[in-house]
C-alpha cells in the first residue's frame, strides 16, 4: 500500500453552467519517503489534483474516484476526520506563499497554531518546536516573534515550509514552493525542502513547471497535460529520456520517436493549453503535437506501461512509426 | 550605491522602547500630525471669519442692541493688531470671540448643554450600530449567498438608502403618534420630561425611554453602513490566502473566521466607525431636529440662521477636533492592530 493512491480521480468546476473537468481520470502513487515531481503548464489541473488530498477542493468541484492516504478514502471521510487529518497527516507549501501568512499575527503564533490544534503539548512546549521548525529552515528561533511582512520572500517561503513540518506529517504537497522567488533564493529554499524531506523521510508532491528542478529533487516525475498524466517514470529517465512529445517539449529536449528534425523547447512549444471546459478531440495534445498523425484527432491514448515509464502517446512503443 | 541603499540592521534591542520603538515613533508621529492639524484649523477658523465680507463689528453684532459702549469697546479690540487677536483667540477659542450673538452668553455657556444630549445619542447609537452591524457583517459576508446573508445584506442596503428625515419621520410617526393599532408609545421629542431631576435613577430611566427611537433611528442608519462595510471586507478576506492556508491547517471553520478573518476585515471596518464618530458630532442634525432633541446639530441650525458668528465659530472648532481627534484614534488603533502600519 503506497502513502497516498489517487485511483482514477477526476475533479468537475462547475463554472456559469459549464461543466470544467480540469482533472480527467488520475491515477498516481506516492510511497512513503519517496518524492514524486508533477509537472505541466499552467492549467493542467496539477493544483486541482493535490488539493483533494486535502479536501482544500471548492465547493462548485465534483470529485470521483478514490484519494486513499494510509488506505483510507479521504473523499469517505466526514468533515471532523478530514479536520484532523489536515496538516497532522498530510500538509502543504501553498503556491504564492507571499500571501499564505497572516499579516496581523507573529509568524511563531502561526508556527504554534497547528501544533497546539493536532497534538495536546504546552504553549511552552509548541514555542520550543517552533523555534526548532525555525532553525530548521535556517532561520534564527528569535524570528518567531517577527511579523509576515518583515521577512524577505525566500523567508517567508521557508517559513512555509518550516510550518508544513510543524506536525511530523507522512506527506508534504508543495505546490511551486519557489516560483516567486529569484533564482538564488530558489535554489537555496530548494535545497532547505530537499535536504529535510530525506532527512525527515516524509512523503513529498512537488508540483512545478521546470522538470530540470524535478529531475534533480524528485524520485519520480509525473507530466500531466489537460487533466490527465501523460508520462510518468523515474526522473532521471523521465527528464533524459521522455516518451511522450508534451514530456520532450518540458524537458526541452528531442522527443525520441517521430522527426529528429524537431527542436523545440518549452516555450519553443507552438500555442496555448487547452482550457478544460473546451478540450479538443481525440489526443487532447494534438493541436500542439510537433509529430501528430491523423489517427491523433479521433482516438484517445491511454496511459501504457512502457519500459519504466508510464505514457499516454499513440505512437509510443509498439505502435512507433 | 551599497552604502546608500544599505539599511540598518533591526535588531530586537533596538526595537526594545523608546524612540527607536517602531510602535512609539508611530504613535508619536500620528499624534503630532494630529496637533499640527489642529492649530492649521485653529488659523483657518480665526482667520476665515476676518475675510467674510461685511463690516466686522457688524458680523459680530448682527441682530442685536447693542450699546454704543460695547461697539467701541469691541471696535478697539477689533483694531488691535491681527497676530496679537489671534493669540488671544488661541488662548480661548470658545469665548475669545465674544459672547454668542443669539444667546448673548458666553459661546461655551450656549454649548456646554447641547453637548450631552448629542454625545449620549451619538455614542449610544455608535455603540448599538457597531456590535450588531459587525456581527451581521461577519455573519452573512462568512456566508455569502446563504439565506442569513441574502436577508441581511437586502435589509441592509434598503436601509442604508433611506433618507434619515424620512426614516426618522417614520418612526415618530409609528412609535411615537401612533397608528392604526400601534399606540404612541414613546415620547415624540425631547430629551427628558419637563421638571424630571435628571441626576436620579427615574430620571435616567426617563431620559432613556425619551432616547430610544432616536437613537434606534440613527443606529440602523449607521447599522446599516457598518455591516455592509463589514460584509464587504470578510468577503475579501475570506478569499485571501491565508484563511487557505488556516483551512488546510484543520482549525475549525469558526476558529479560521475569529482568528484569522475577522482581525484582519475588522481594520477597514473599525477606521470608518471612528472616522464617522467625528463626523457625527456634527451630522446628528437631522435626527436631532426631527426628534426636537436639543443638541449640537440642532444648535448648528441656529447659529446658522443668525448668523450667529462667534457661536459658529466655536461650533467649527468643536466639529474639527471633534474628526481630528477621532481620526487619531483610528490611526493609533490602526497601528495597534495593524503590524505594517507601524512599522
Ligand atoms: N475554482 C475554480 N472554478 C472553476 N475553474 C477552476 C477553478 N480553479 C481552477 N479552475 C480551472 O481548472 C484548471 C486547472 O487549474 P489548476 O489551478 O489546477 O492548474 P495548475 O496546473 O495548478 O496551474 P498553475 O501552474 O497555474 O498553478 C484551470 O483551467 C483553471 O482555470
Ligand atoms: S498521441 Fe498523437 S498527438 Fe498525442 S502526443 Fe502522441 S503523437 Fe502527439
Ligand atoms: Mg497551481
Amino acid at each position: 500500500m503506497a502513502l497516498l493512491e489517487f485511483d482514477d480521480v477526476s475533479v468537475t468546476y462547475r463554472s456559469r453552467g459549464a461543466d470544467i473537468p480540469a482533472v480527467r481520470g488520475v491515477t498516481l502513487n506516492v510511497n512513503a519517503g519517496e518524492s514524486l515531481g508533477l509537472a505541466g503548464e499552467s492549467g493542467c489541473g496539477k493544483t486541482t489534483l493535490t488539493s483533494t488530498v486535502l479536501r482544500m477542493q471548492p465547493k462548485s468541484a465534483k470529485v470521483t474516484g478514490e484519494i486513499r492516504l494510509n488506505g483510507d478514502n479521504i473523499l469517505d471521510m466526514t468533515w471532523g476526520q478530514v479536520r484532523a487529518l489536515r496538516w497532522a497527516e498530510a500538509s502543504v507549501v501553498f503556491q504564492g506563499a507571499m500571501h499564505a501568512l497572516n499579516p496581523v499575527q507573529k509568524i511563531g503564533d502561526q508556527l504554534a497554531e497547528p501544533i497546539l490544534l493536532h497534538s495536546k503539548v504546552s504553549k511552552k512546549d509548541a514555542d520550543r518546536r517552533v523555534g526548532e521548525l525555525l532553525e530548521m529552515v535556517g532561520l534564527p528561533a528569535r524570528r518567531a516573534d517577527a511579523y509576515p511582512h518583515q521577512l524577505s520572500g525566500g523567508q517567508k517561503q521557508r517559513v512555509m515550509i518550516a510550518m508544513a513540518l510543524a506536525c511530523d506529517p507522512q506527506l508534504i504537497i508543495a505546490d511551486e514552493p519557489t516560483t516567486a522567488l529569484d533564482v538564488m533564493v530558489q535554489a537555496q529554499v530548494l535545497n532547505v525542502l530537499q535536504g529535510l524531506v530525506k532527512e525527515l523521510n516524509v512523503g513529498m508532491v512537488f508540483i512545478s513547471h521546470d522538470l530540470s528542478v524535478l529531475s534533480s529533487t524528485c524520485d519520480r516525475i509525473a507530466v500531466m497535460y489537460a487533466g490527465k498524466i501523460v508520462e510518468q517514470g523515474p526522473a532521471a529517465d523521465v527528464f533524459d529520456h521522455p516518451q511522450h512529445p508534451y514530456a520532450g517539449a518540458l524537458a526541452g529536449a528531442f522527443p525520441r520517436i517521430g522527426d529528429t528534425r524537431y527542436r523545440y523547447s518549452p516555450s519553443g512549444l507552438p500555442g496555448d493549453p487547452p482550457f478544460p471546459g473546451d478540450l479538443p478531440s481525440g489526443c487532447t495534445f494534438h493541436p500542439r503535437c510537433p509529430v501528430a498523425v491523423e489517427r491523433c484527432a479521433t482516438t484517445e491514448p491511454s496511459l501504457i506501461q512502457h519500459g519504466s515509464h508510464q505514457t499516454a502517446c499513440l505512437l509510443v512503443g509498439s505502435e512507433i512509426a | 550605491m551599497a552604502l546608500l541603499t544599505e539599511t540598518p540592521a533591526r535588531t530586537p534591542s533596538a526595537a526594545a522602547g523608546g524612540w527607536a520603538n517602531p510602535s512609539v515613533r508611530y504613535a508619536v508621529k500620528r499624534t503630532g500630525a494630529a496637533i499640527s492639524t489642529f492649530i492649521f484649523v485653529l488659523i483657518f477658523n480665526f482667520f476665515l471669519f476676518r475675510i467674510l465680507p461685511g463690516d466686522p463689528v457688524a458680523l459680530y453684532t448682527r441682530g442685536r442692541n447693542v450699546d454704543p459702549e460695547s461697539i467701541r469697546a469691541l471696535e478697539a479690540k477689533l483694531h488691535r493688531p491681527i497676530g496679537q487677536q489671534f493669540l488671544e483667540y488661541a488662548r480661548n477659542p470658545f469665548t475669545g470671540n465674544g459672547p454668542s450673538v443669539k444667546y448673548n452668553q458666553s459661546v461655551w455657556e450656549v454649548i456646554a448643554p447641547a453637548l450631552w444630549p448629542t454625545l449620549l445619542l451619538v455614542g449610544t447609537a455608535t455603540l448599538i450600530a457597531t456590535i450588531i452591524g459587525v456581527w451581521l457583517g461577519i455573519r452573512s459576508g462568512w456566508n455569502r449567498g446563504e439565506r442569513f446573508d441574502v436577508i441581511s445584506s437586502n435589509t441592509t442596503l434598503v436601509l442604508y438608502s433611506m433618507p434619515e428625515f424620512w426614516f426618522g419621520m417614520i418612526m415618530l410617526i409609528v412609535f411615537a403618534v401612533g397608528i392604526g393599532p400601534i399606540p404612541g408609545m414613546f415620547p415624540t421629542g425631547g430629551l427628558s420630561d419637563p421638571g424630571v431631576d435628571t441626576s436620579t435613577p427615574a430620571g435616567w430611566l426617563n431620559v432613556a425611554w425619551h432616547l430610544f427611537l432616536p437613537v434606534t433611528t440613527l443606529a440602523v442608519i449607521y447599522l446599516a453602513e457598518y455591516s455592509l462595510i463589514m460584509r464587504a471586507s470578510i468577503i475579501e478576506e475570506r478569499g485571501q490566502d491565508y484563511v487557505q492556508t488556516a483551512r488546510a491547517k484543520g482549525l475549525m471553520d469558526k476558529m479560521v473566521r475569529r482568528q484569522h478573518a475577522v482581525p484582519n476585515a475588522l481594520l477597514p471596518t473599525m477606521t470608518l466607525v471612528f472616522l464617522n464618530l467625528g463626523f457625527v458630532v456634527g451630522g446628528a442634525i437631522t435626527i436631532e431636529y426631527v426628534f426636537s432633541i436639543h443638541g449640537l446639530g440642532s444648535l448648528t441650525v441656529d447659529a446658522l440662521q443668525g448668523p450667529d458668528v462667534p457661536l459658529l465659530q466655536a461650533l467649527f472648532l468643536l466639529f474639527s477636533g471633534a474628526v481630528i481627534f477621532a481620526n487619531l484614534v483610528a490611526d493609533l488603533l490602526y497601528g495597534y492592530f495593524d503590524p505594517r502600519v507601524r512599522t
